[in-house]
């Protein structure tokens, strides 16, 4: 195989550089499905993975859940106060936090903690010859670290989801209880009656997208870093940033998707 | 620690490779390399940086792709080898990184449990800690067991970077820069044990340098790789004797040899 460059360019220099990176992408991710359903698995590190990625981030996610919980059912409540209607609050709570709240916050954290986690790992293992050492010792490193991480990252983004939802919906109670007296039972019964099976089923798809892009945008970064050092610090600050800003848009995206589904419905 | 190289085969050559070459862009790395390594020779590869030994060496692992030419290892092409026969290949092949390259995020005993748990199968908790102890004490470095990489000096980490290539007893050695980076002392204890290890393991390696003090030590054979082939071969004394080229005597002049 040659490794020889062109010295002429399609349309121009950057422009070839964007759909050359493109490409790269696509060709990650096609790798990606092309070898996680082909033996042999590495289930003892997706579970450590998992561990990892997900068990450990659950201290930042109870603590942020359970404040966002407190905190909006807070702000909320004046506009409620205005027209009587605090009664509403375990519905209101129960829509925002399982519709929106949950998967967006949880994405979000596990961005910032998982995502640039990844991309340092990886690239750290990449300018240091890991990789390389795993592939002489005859293990696929694609398999070992990049599939191990993005489906750990695909699961454990929606069961933090839910849990984030729960321990929301527990702050939201605290809040409530502490301002207007509603029991625990009577807070819950609320929360379900107000949600349906979209909304958790939406959340949940939305989440595994999210966990998806989390783990192949810190695999990617990591896996294609390099320049020493740098490009270590380059890919875990890259994998939060351009984990952060898809997550968004496939929010936006999701959202259209779920309100047409809704009007059908 | 004096090379014995009563051992070497000249009639079974373990690595064959003809008129290798490879570039980079349009920088032309190996220009047309021809060698052979024999069953229980060290090979020494000298040469300046940036002069392609590395490349060579990840070529003959499947690293790296040649352009042309065909590199025969262990009777095996492999300019052509599927992934499967690589892989079964590179099981008799072990790489001594220049940065040891151990895995940081797991101790000593994690990274040599690591290669035999996942290529030897049926191995019991027993064996496989015999198999550690064995393999840390021919590198010397029994007590550091349970020390994470971080925790060890440049020459203590090559030592268990060739501990890890060991573990799975491959049949050939290939070192990359195994000195560099290291005081005197710690590089006369590594040409030892580099030469240890092909007495005990009865491995034939290709060795990468450009350390003359290593190459002396351990080189049955030397070759240098100046612009892209290999030129000057034969043993330490020949090849330095042999020729006026400059860039040659240069080389040796400025290695402190005795």
């Amino acid at each position: 195989m040659k490794e020889k460059t062109k010295s002429k360019f399609f349309l121009s220099k950057k422009i070839d550089k964007v759909f050359i990176k493109l490409n790269d992408i696509w060709l990650f991710v096609f790798r990606f499905f092309k070898e996680v359903f082909v033996p042999p698995y590495e289930f003892k590190e997706i579970v450590n993975q998992c561990f990892e990625l997900g068990v450990r981030s659950l201290p930042l996610i109870s603590l942020t859940g359970f404040i966002i919980g407190i905190v909006f059912t807070n702000q909320s409540r004046p506009s409620l106060e205005s027209f009587g209607a605090t009664s509403w609050l375990p519905a209101l709570m129960s829509i925002a936090i399982i519709r929106a709240m949950a998967p967006l916050v949880t994405a979000l954290i596990a961005s910032g903690r998982v995502a640039s986690k990844i991309g340092a790992e990886i690239g750290s293992m990449k300018v240091s010859e890991q990789i390389e050492a795993l592939e002489v010792s005859a293990i696929n490193p694609f398999k070992y670290l990049v599939v191990s991480r993005i489906v750990a990252t695909t699961l454990m983004v929606p069961a933090l989801t839910l849990y984030t939802a729960l321990v929301a919906l527990l702050g939201a109670f605290v809040n409530v209880y502490q301002f207007e007296g509603t029991s625990f039972t009577s807070f819950f019964v609320q929360v379900f009656e107000a949600i349906t099976f979209l909304d958790v089923f939406s959340s949940v798809i939305k989440s595994f997208i999210f966990g998806f892009t989390i783990g192949v945008v810190g695999c990617y970064k990591g896996y294609t870093s390099s320049r020493g050092t740098e490009g270590v610090g380059k890919a875990a600050n890259t994998s939060v940033v351009t984990a952060m800003f898809l997550i968004f848009i496939e929010e936006l995206l999701s959202l259209q998707i779920i309100n047409a589904l809704r009007i059908v419905d | 620690m004096k090379r014995n190289n009563d051992n070497i085969k000249y009639d079974s050559k373990v690595i064959s490779i003809r008129n290798l070459k490879k570039a980079f862009d349009d920088f032309e790395v190996l220009k047309g390399v021809d060698v052979d390594l024999y069953q229980g020779e060290n090979l020494v590869v000298l040469g300046r940086s940036g002069t392609g030994k590395s490349v060579l060496i990840k070529i003959i692992s499947g690293l790296l792709r040649a352009d042309e030419g065909t590199v025969n290892v262990l009777g095996q092409e492999i300019t052509n080898i599927t992934i499967k026969n690589l892989d079964r290949l590179r099981l008799k092949i072990g790489f001594s990184f220049q940065n040891s390259a151990l895995y940081d995020s797991m101790t000593v005993k994690e990274n040599l449990e690591f290669p035999l748990r996942r290529h030897v199968k049926n191995l019991s908790t027993k064996e496989v800690n015999q198999n550690i102890e064995m393999i840390l004490e021919a590198v010397g470095l029994s007590q550091a067991i349970n020390q994470m990489p971080s925790e060890l000096s440049g020459g203590q980490r090559k030592r268990i970077g060739i501990a890890r290539t060991l573990i799975l007893k491959p049949e050939i050695m290939l070192y990359d820069e195994p000195t560099a980076g290291l005081d005197p002392i710690t590089c006369i204890d590594i040409n030892n044990l580099i030469n240890e290890v092909q007495e005990r393991f009865h491995t034939s390696a290709i060795i990468i340098t450009h350390d003359l003090t290593c190459a002396k030590a351990t080189g049955d054979r030397v070759v240098m790789l100046l612009d892209g082939r290999f030129k000057y071969e034969g043993t330490f004394e020949d090849v330095f004797k042999q020729t006026d080229d400059e860039m040659v005597q240069r080389f040796h002049d400025y290695n402190f040899i005795e």
